[in-house]
């Protein structure tokens, strides 16, 4: 038989084994090379910290007395883990980009840093966790007292055992879970020896379990019909308690400060999470597959009254399976040693930062960069939380007497701590959740936990017997475990519906009626939409002065030459010189999260605060990022309309450039050739005059040529000079036209003798009369003058032997059509679209006119509402005049 | 028919990607409903008879423990092994999916 020596010798080694693990562990982490010690494995087996000693001895007894209800407590976290998509996941990358260092840190930065919530929260878990740290100890010392009475004899060493176990395991969370300042840094030792633990006690579990399924039973098929014919051989489970605690498992799972520490705050990658969706719920399946069977089994052999929930330990010892009983003695110690080291590293976090530091903060008043080292105070705080919350434990264990059954404290403690899950949840999920909210609601839960549970259960002491049955006052509706006269139900059951329900209400109402600062409004934006943008938004202004107050102020929290190192990579990023960086809002906000994973959220807020001056964040600010999207959006619209506005503007200028480069090209050459045209006849003006004076003795006949050549130069130059001075008044538009009404055949009649005579070049011209019957609106003079212009052109320039223009009018489709077609050679293709221009003559060696005729007529025909245009195919020179119709021409 | 059964991926690869981001999609959708359906298979057990109907004596009625055990590990196991397939479904392409969050470190 195993003496009780024998078995603390094999826990020191064990314990010295798993300090050896941490502590190679930790070296392996800081010289980079421990890549293993981060991979999903290790991740998942440190979330079997779930599976404390009451998992691993109670759940045995609980198979024993209410048969597979046990499972449940398994069936939730396997819920939570196969969701990890929807609430996990969130939750760890929150946690990755707030540094949150614990849930009540979590719970304080998403409700605007709030001491008050953190402060709550804390006091919450401590509450609902010393139960369950006095749980790990009884487990302990049970398994020890099993070897002690078979042992010889030495069963008052139990009392002193317990305190050595306590307090080994607090030298054992103070060694390695203080290490870092940095709670956010992974405890690579911790995790670890905790990873080791988890293997040892599914080892031990499953080896009691094969030995009992295959070597007291004889096979799976025997120990089903074992389990069948057993006092729990029938399905009883109650419903409510079914639903119930799966439901508080899968609370607790979330919110239990051990596991917050291990599933995200000791998270170094987010898609470990992927891994542990399927690896945990795995283990936990394990860990639960071999539980009935032993309950069976040791229900079965060992004698009536044995305690159930050592069955694990007493079923392999009565089979004098000495080894066996050892592996699942340290497999308990496992379960119990990892929870103890994990939880306290967890709440000593959760103290220090937001108990002592706040109260240490103030108490100092002046700020921070005066005081202190705050390095030490931080981790010496967390170490005395470690001894406070151990000794906490170790005293709710000697005054419990160690009597309830294991199975019924842990609920109790899940029931508890299930009360912050409303603020996590809406928080995590919900913008509208205040601070007002969280904290109404938690207090009610809270405190309807204590009154319908934590009291009632804790026994006569300290809640009158009167209260439990008849309520205080004598009210019975308010019987702690009977609220508004419910009767019946399960006492957890009772209390996690209307404590939760209460909660979740008062937290619902509360957050809708009240409203939330502008920093809670920011920081709930961030949570609930971390996937969007997991960069902060700037809440800090500063001024340079500041700079080294605040490096005075790191130097205390991380560390000289870390914080040194920060302030310097700060430097190079602003792109500056010196030592101390500007404190512009963004390196604030940095500086601020880097603070937070080391005292927490809310300190390192009120720390900052304290240097700079209080948080620049106003409604204002918070309304101007609201809209800065919808700002932006409707800027670059704006921007987008101007862009296009400015592009069709330069290209309106393009055109006009191009057409006044044109215009001005026009006008040099216009110039050119007026100058050419005007000095032609002024030449042989000036010649023949000088002739005429010069010349002595001239025959009159001969003074008569020169004098006619003269005038007749001088002639020339009038036309030219009128149709110049025509053509720029109707091309200005300042031409006012005499609009009167008339036949077209009168008009045709003037013209044809106009431009007949007096001229000796024959000209015969046809007619069609009955055509011309045509009544006319417009300014006749002008037109005449386009028709004599044009029959005029016929008679000059038609090289027919017997020249002849034919004259004929249409009407149709609203316009009036006036044909001028002779029989000559025409105008060349190539100069038919140049005839309308200026000074275009066709032939150089008719030159009769000045080359303006046609563009005048095309001005006044364009003045008239119609045109004239070369007509070509006919056989000779043809112009086309249209003009519009009278009827059209009234109607305008 | 066979003059218009062409593999669309061939023709256009968007359609490919299209089809594959929809995959992803879906893949998510059933990692959400995961839960869900566990939770709904959980809970069969509740109309199961319970204690009250061995109070009345019924115990006939009563599922046996074994049954019971079979059923829910069997479950237990369905859905690890579904998450398993999520979680290799998802290997790939968790990395582009979830915005970069290394970048604020």
């Amino acid at each position: 038989m195993a003496s009780a020596n024998l078995l603390v010798l094999v826990s020191l080694a064990y314990v010295a084994l798993l300090f050896g693990v941490a502590f190679a562990a930790d070296r392996l982490a800081a010289t980079g090379r421990g890549a293993w010690l981060r991979s999903p494995l290790i991740y998942t087996l440190s979330l079997s910290i779930y599976c404390t000693a009451w998992t691993f001895y109670g759940a045995v007894g609980y198979a024993a007395r209410s048969g597979l209800e046990f499972v449940t407590i398994y069936l939730g976290p396997t819920l939570v883990m196969i969701g990890w998509w929807w609430g996990l996941r969130k939750l760890v990358r929150i946690g990755r980009s707030q540094r949150v260092t614990s849930v009540a840190d979590l719970i304080s930065a998403r409700y605007g840093k709030s001491t008050l919530l953190a402060v709550c929260v804390t006091v919450l878990a401590v509450i609902s966790v010393t139960p369950y740290i006095a749980l790990q100890l009884q487990s302990i010392t049970l398994s020890f007292s099993i070897f002690s009475a078979d042992g010889p004899p030495g069963g008052d060493t139990v009392g002193p055992n317990v305190l050595w176990v306590a307090s080994g395991l607090a030298v054992f969370a103070i060694l390695f879970g203080t290490r870092n300042l940095d709670a956010n840094e992974r405890h690579h030792g911790v995790v670890t020896a905790i990873a080791l633990e988890a293997i040892v006690k599914l080892v031990a579990l499953l080896a009691v379990g094969v030995f009992v399924v295959w070597g007291l039973s004889g096979g799976v098929a025997q120990t089903m019909s074992r389990i069948d014919a057993s006092e729990i051989g029938q399905w009883r489970v109650d419903g409510g308690r079914w639903a119930a605690i799966t439901f508080l498992a899968a609370a607790a799972f979330l919110c239990l400060p051990r596991m917050f520490q291990v599933m995200v705050v000791e998270n170094d990658d987010e898609r470990h999470l992927r891994t542990a969706a399927w690896a945990f719920p795995l283990y936990l399946l394990l860990m639960s597959l071999f539980v009935v069977p032993i309950a069976v089994v040791g229900l079965d052999i060992l004698p009536e009254g044995s305690n159930p929930d050592l069955f694990v330990l007493t079923v392999p010892l009565s089979q004098g399976r000495e080894g066996l009983a050892m592996l699942s003695f340290l497999g308990g110690f496992s379960s119990a040693t990892s929870m103890v080291i994990v939880a306290a590293m967890a709440l000593s976090t959760m103290v220090s930062n937001h108990i002592v530091m706040p109260i240490w903060l103030s108490s100092r008043g002046g700020g921070a960069s005066q005081s202190g080292d705050v390095r030490n105070v931080v981790l010496r705080a967390r170490r005395v939380s470690i001894a406070v919350i151990m000794a906490l434990g170790y005293f709710y264990y000697r005054l419990s007497g160690g009597g309830a059954a294991l199975a019924s404290i842990g609920l109790i403690a899940f029931a508890g701590i299930s009360q912050i899950l409303p603020a996590l949840v809406g928080g995590v999920f919900w913008r509208g959740a205040t601070r007002i909210g969280a904290l109404s609601g938690l207090l009610v839960g809270f405190a309807l936990w204590l009154y319908t549970l934590l009291l009632p259960g804790l026994g006569a002491g300290l809640m009158p017997d009167s209260v439990l049955l008849a309520g205080p006052f004598g009210i019975t509706w308010l019987r702690p475990q009977a609220l508004f006269g419910i009767t019946g139900l399960d006492p957890i059951v009772h209390s996690v519906m209307w404590s939760l329900t209460l909660n979740v209400t008062v937290f619902c109402v509360a957050s809708l009626v009240s409203f939330p600062s502008p920093l809670e409004r920011l920081q709930g934006a961030q949570f609930v939409n971390v996937f969007d943008h997991s960069t902060g938004l700037r809440g800090w202004t500063g001024s340079v002065a500041q700079s080294e107050d605040l490096m005075i102020m790191s130097q205390r929290i991380l560390g000289a030459s870390q914080a040194q190192a920060m302030f310097l990579r700060e430097v190079a990023l602003q792109g500056g010189r010196g030592q101390f960086p500007e404190p512009t809002p963004a390196f604030l906000e940095r500086l601020e999260r880097e603070l937070a994973g080391s005292v927490g959220a809310a300190t390192a807020h009120a720390m900052i605060g304290q240097i700079v001056g209080g948080s620049s964040v106003s409604v204002e600010d918070l309304l101007a990022v609201a809209d800065e999207s919808a700002q932006l959006l409707e800027y670059s619209s704006q921007l987008e309309v101007k862009s296009t506005e400015l592009a069709r503007t330069a290209r309106q200028l393009r055109e006009a450039n191009e057409k006044l480069t044109q215009i001005s090209l026009q006008k040099d050459s216009f110039l050119g050739q007026v100058s050419h045209e005007l000095r032609t006849p002024m030449t042989s003006i000036r010649a023949f005059s000088e002739i005429l004076r010069d010349t002595e003795g001239m025959k009159p006949e001969e003074k008569t040529r020169y004098a006619t050549i003269i005038n007749n130069e001088a002639l020339r130059l009038t036309r030219l000079l009128d149709d110049l001075l025509d053509l720029s008044v109707l091309e200005s538009g300042q031409v006012s036209l005499d609009i009167r009404s008339g036949m077209l055949r009168d008009v045709l009649d003037h013209s044809v003798s106009s431009a007949l005579s007096g001229s000796d070049r024959p000209l015969a011209v046809r007619r069609g009369t009955a055509q011309e019957a045509a009544p006319l609106l417009c300014d006749l003079d002008r037109l005449a003058q386009v028709f004599i212009n044009l029959i005029s052109n016929a008679q000059k320039y038609c090289d027919a032997p017997h020249p002849e223009l034919t004259i004929s009018v249409h009407q149709g489709g609203g316009k009036l059509v006036v044909d001028f077609i002779d029989n000559g050679s025409g105008i060349p293709a190539d100069a038919q679209s140049m005839v309308f221009e200026k000074f275009a003559r066709v032939s150089s060696d008719k030159a009769g006119g000045a080359g303006l005729g046609l563009a005048v007529c095309r001005e006044i025909m364009h003045r008239l509402g119609g045109d004239v245009r070369y007509l070509g195919g006919q056989g000779g020179g043809a112009f086309r005049v249209t003009l519009p119709q009278v009827g059209e021409m009234v109607a305008q | 028919m066979t003059g218009t059964g062409k593999d669309p991926a061939a023709t256009s690869p968007a359609v490919f990607l299209e089809h594959q981001s929809y995959r992803r999609r879906r893949l998510m959708d059933a990692a959400r409903l995961l839960p869900l359906l566990g939770a709904g298979l959980f809970a069969v057990p509740l109309l199961w008879p319970g204690p009250k109907a061995a109070i009345v004596g019924d115990t006939d009625g009563l599922v046996a423990m074994s049954d019971a055990i079979t059923y829910i590990f069997v479950v237990w196991g369905v859905l690890i092994a579904a998450s398993v397939l999520f979680g290799f479904g998802v290997r790939y392409w968790a990395r582009p999916e979830t915005p970069p969050e290394t970048r604020q470190g």
